[in-house]
């Protein structure tokens, strides 16, 4: 077992893991961020999507430990006073979710997209978003979100 | 528009946005695997690694003794409590059905088989103890291939004496609806056309993103399963009929449920193996699949061969149509397994006027995962023959491939039509569809260009293809599913009940994973009686809430549930008539309903009936002789399915050199009835024609000779990406349904059904010049490459060394890999 200090979604926790214990089982079954889901056992389909310090990973893919004194935000963290983030607005407006399985990683996705490249095409949103799997919504509706995210910030940035 | 439009604003039509999504785009969700339980166990798996094997002995002794495990069971422990994995669809009587013990005894039929089950206090510890379990297994002979299985040479189950389950015929003359198709081909072979076809409909994997997961808890006076599927109401019915719990002693919950696609539609032996576990134990239980087991055990789907024969006149006009159809069960009759294929048979005429018909269908088993409905079931295998088969016949007879198509098709006057294989469709309307989808494809001008490019011999060929696809859903008719020995009805109930504080529980039998019925049936509740969208709640999925139903599947929630609810809050309407009109003091003649308001006719007097409710609930003052409650249940069995049609139009570039495809352009129009929510609609289409696409360029369940199935994870069975791709452009043309009072028809499984056949046409379309008249799906660059290579499709002879010169002895640069060898591109 190892002693770590994890930061999620701005709060502080400290648990004693197996070493072995990945991230997104952490998140899940120890803290209770169950938000975060799994998808898959090869590090294909994002649903397990998260923010370590800032930029995203897949969590399936990433130890418990390695995320001792850092920071995670997972899609329970993203919305601000009961405020959606736009990414997660856009998703909504747009109609970029049915089942809502690859929408936390999506989101988290899209996320970091946008941190990257403000201003995406459809192509760079297409190429961006392409470690994230969904089966329901065609992937139509979630670059239309993305891009209408972006197209978003733009106008509240001018 | 007019200058002044004085209709009522209505719900229905609106694209409102969902009400499901806040918690889904926040994580506040509820999916299966999330729930905890007081001292809940965990189990895991030990699956056979072989295709067929006979079960000598298990040793337990070292898992049991593992750190944190609690008990290791095989089938001999649950014997006496596991039930039985049933079909409810033995499609003749003499069906033969191997029987299907969630976890077998003595021997297992498909690698991925559970022989045993671990249980720990977590799920790392269960797993890791599996590893301990140590299995004697006696290798039996497997077979694996469909063709092979026909023989009889290896047995799936050598107790039944033969691989066929069964063997199921519509024959239009038999059944009076049309003539005699040995005749038609017969006449044909004179002086008409014959054309012959062999199609693959490859193995399928239904992929939902969300991993089946199944919790149990036994404690208390019922048991409660909390489990990821599509039909809580036929799992709770199945637990009853073979586990010897009595019905009204579980509880069945279909939490949030991440896509099921008919891949959830089923009663699995892991939700058995759960249950009988914690029965067992008196404990708590959850079990979780890793993907890569899902892959393995959840039913497969498609998985036929594809015998066709069609004859026209020589100028085009279709005389017969004969199908003869392989299908692969895998290891085991699913719920509906071998009905899957017959679901077909009513559509492989689809929307043109075929004067005979015949279908047939030969059920197989084999030793791989058991085949069950995957979106479209039965429909998508139709229409990809047909759609396939009318661009034959096109080249054969050199026109456009929309031309031999309009030739053929039911003219939208003369619906009501009866078809060849005895459906009727009530509406429709395929010249407008097509000429609207023409419009936005461009068609013309892209016909233009692929001459363009055939001419100057560009290295990048275009093709476009066309599918005027219909279907049939909204399943069903109970009557029909009678008559096809269906084990169950088709119907659908809804209840809603007048809260008194002015909100509106609105419960449904069908249960939603993805569809967005909180909103759509939201919005017609809400136009119904006039009440706020936002006052609406829908419950469903838990069979304690919503004790009555028939679940979601075959695109007949709306269509089925839309109408039950429909015809419940009429019935709402109708108990709060007399109660309104006694607190008005008027006659209940008097009174009219409008916009959530009864009034007296011909005064300002009137009742809102949020009103009537609360003095309902109440009940200080109500009439003599009726009930204080106007809450009100419906239960609607449909009399017809509904027909959906559209036209898809796809083109594709390939690029000769290569092999490989880019989608250009994707426009479809589809005809789904009226439309309650567009935004829903939209999405529906988009994944749904994905979800076909991939069937056509990228996906397939492949084993190797021991039965191990290799594309077993997502690094192998390859679901498209958004770098995959494109965006679509869609629309609609409406021909409201005659079957249901909304007018509406499904929309779940048509962009499936129909997109297929447009990719492959569209593939098939730029290569026909090279000689090419099919390309086995996926449609993989190695194929379409192989095929150019070979210019023999895969329906021709061997190519001649003509067509290969660059292949011939001696010339440079030759790969001896390359090219086919047999004239059929693997
Ligand atoms: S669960 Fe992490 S990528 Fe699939
Ligand atoms: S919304 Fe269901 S997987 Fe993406």
């Amino acid at each position: 077992m190892t002693r770590i200090t994890v930061t999620v979604d701005g709060a502080s926790y400290t648990d004693e893991v197996e070493p072995r214990m990945l991230l997104v089982h952490y998140l899940r079954e120890v803290v209770g961020k169950v938000g975060t889901v799994v998808g898959c056992d090869t590090s294909n389909c994002g649903a397990c999507t998260v923010h370590l310090d800032g930029r995203s990973v897949k969590s399936c893919n990433v130890l418990a430990v390695q995320a001792d004194g850092r920071e995670v935000t997972t899609i329970e963290g993203l919305a601000t006073n009961g405020e959606l983030h736009p990414m997660q607005a856009a998703f909504h407006e747009n109609h970029a979710l049915q089942c809502g399985y690859c929408t936390p990683g999506m989101i988290m996705q899209a996320v970091d997209l946008l941190n990257e490249n403000p201003n995406p095409t459809e192509d760079e949103i297409r190429q961006g978003m392409e470690g994230n799997l969904c089966r329901c919504t065609g992937y139509h509706n979630i670059v239309k979100a993305v891009a209408a995210a972006a197209g978003a910030s733009e106008r509240s940035d001018a | 528009m007019t200058a002044v439009d004085d209709r009522p604003t209505t719900e229905i039509g609106t694209a409102r946005r969902r009400k499901e999504d806040r918690r889904l785009v926040t994580g506040r969700t509820r999916w299966t695997d999330n729930i905890q339980l007081p001292g809940m166990l965990h189990l895991a798996m030990v699956r056979s690694p072989f295709a067929h094997a006979k079960i000598n002995g298990i040793e337990t002794a070292e898992a049991k003794g593992a750190p944190n495990v609690i008990a290791v069971m095989t089938g001999h422990d649950i014997a006496d409590i596991q039930g039985v994995n049933i079909t409810a669809w033995p499609i003749t009587p003499d069906q033969k059905s191997p029987d299907h013990l969630p976890m077998p005894l003595e021997r297992v039929a498909h690698a991925g088989e559970i022989v045993a089950v671990v249980v720990a206090r977590t799920a790392a510890a269960a797993r890791d103890a599996a590893e301990l379990v140590d299995v004697d297994y006696e290798e039996l002979p497997a077979v694996l291939d469909l063709k092979a299985a026909t023989t009889d040479e290896v047995l799936a189950h050598p107790d039944l004496g033969t691989n066929k389950s069964a063997f199921w015929q519509l024959d239009s003359k038999a059944g009076g609806t049309g003539g005699d198709i040995e005749e038609a081909i017969a006449r044909a072979r004179e002086g008409g056309i014959v054309i012959e076809r062999e199609y693959r409909q490859q193995r399928l994997i239904p992929a939902f993103m969300e991993p089946r997961s199944t919790v149990v808890d036994p404690t208390g006076e019922q048991v409660v399963m909390w489990t990821a599927t599509q039909a809580p109401h036929v799992l709770r019915f199945c637990i009853a009929a073979t586990t010897g719990l009595p019905e009204s002693k579980i509880r069945v919950i279909a939490p949030d449920v991440g896509g099921g696609f008919g891949g959830k539609l089923q009663s699995t032996p892991e939700e058995f193996i759960t249950l009988a576990v914690a029965r067992k134990l008196g404990k708590p239980c959850k079990y979780t699949e890793t993907r890569s087991e899902t892959m393995v055990s959840a039913h497969h789907g498609r998985d036929q061969w594809q015998k066709l024969t069609l004859t026209a006149e020589k100028d085009g006009t279709v005389t017969g149509l004969k199908v003869e159809l392989l299908a692969d069960l895998g290891a085991y009759a699913a719920l509906v397994g071998g009905g899957v294929p017959v679901l077909g048979a009513w559509m492989f005429n689809a929307i043109y006027k075929f004067p005979a018909y015949q279908f047939n269908t030969t059920n197989y088993y084999t030793n791989k995962t058991w085949v069950d409905a995957y979106r479209g079931a039965g429909r998508p295998e139709a229409t990809y023959a047909i759609e396939r088969l009318m661009d034959e016949l096109a080249a054969e007879v050199g026109v456009d491939p929309l031309e031999i198509r309009e030739k053929n098709w039911i003219k939208h006057d003369e619906f009501p039509f009866t078809t060849v294989a005895g459906m009727t469709y009530d509406s429709g309307n395929y010249e407008a569809a097509t000429a609207r989808a023409k419009e936005l494809f461009g068609y013309d001008e892209l016909r233009a260009e692929q001459k363009r490019r055939r001419e100057s011999g560009d290295p990048v060929q275009l093709g476009i293809g066309v599918s005027t696809f219909t279907e049939m859903c909204g399943l069903a008719p109970s009557r029909v599913l009678g008559s096809l020995n269906y084990g169950a009805g088709g119907w659908e109930s809804a209840s809603i009940r007048m809260l008194a504080t002015g909100t509106v529980e609105v419960v449904t039998g069908a249960s939603a994973h993805g569809q967005g019925h909180e909103t759509a049936w939201s919005q017609i509740v809400a136009d119904r009686l006039g009440v706020p969208f936002d006052s609406v709640e829908v419950l469903h999925g838990d069979t304690q809430i919503a004790p009555k139903g028939m679940d979601t599947y075959g695109s007949r929630s709306l269509v089925v549930g839309g109408e039950a609810l429909v015809r419940a809050a009429d019935k709402v309407i109708e108990k709060a008539k007399p109660i309104a009109a006694h607190l008005l003091e008027a006659s209940v003649d008097d009174l009219e309903f409008s916009a959530g308001q009864f009034t007296v006719k011909g005064t300002d007097k009137g009742i809102g009936i949020g009103d009537v409710a609360l003095a309902t609930f109440a009940a200080h003052n109500y009439p003599e002789g009726v009930e204080p409650s106007i809450d009100a249940d419906a239960t609607f069995d449909p009399v017809n399915f509904s027909f959906p049609h559209g036209t898809h139009l796809c083109a594709m570039e390939v690029d000769t050199e290569t092999g490989a495809t880019r989608m250009r352009k994707y426009v479809c129009v589809d005809d789904i009835g009226n439309i309650i929510n567009p935004l829903i609609v939209e999405g529906q289409v988009h994944g749904g024609l994905v979800q076909g696409i991939a069937q056509a360029l990228w996906e397939g369940a492949e084993y190797d000779d021991q039965g191990t199935l290799v594309s077993g994870s997502f690094v192998d069975y390859t679901l498209p990406t958004t770098a995959d791709t494109i965006s679509f452009v869609t629309d609609h043309t409406t021909s409201p349904a005659t079957s249901n009072s909304l007018g509406t028809k499904g929309v779940g499984e048509a962009g499936t059904i129909a997109s297929t056949p447009a990719v492959v046409n569209a593939i098939v379309d730029a290569v026909r010049q090279f000689g090419v008249d099919d390309i086995l799906m996926p449609c993989t660059p190695e194929r379409v490459w192989k095929a150019i290579r070979s210019g023999g499709g895969t329906q021709d002879a061997a190519t001649t060394p003509a067509q290969q010169a660059h292949f011939d002895e001696g010339t440079p640069n030759q790969d001896p890999a390359a090219g086919t060898t047999d004239g059929v591109v693997q």
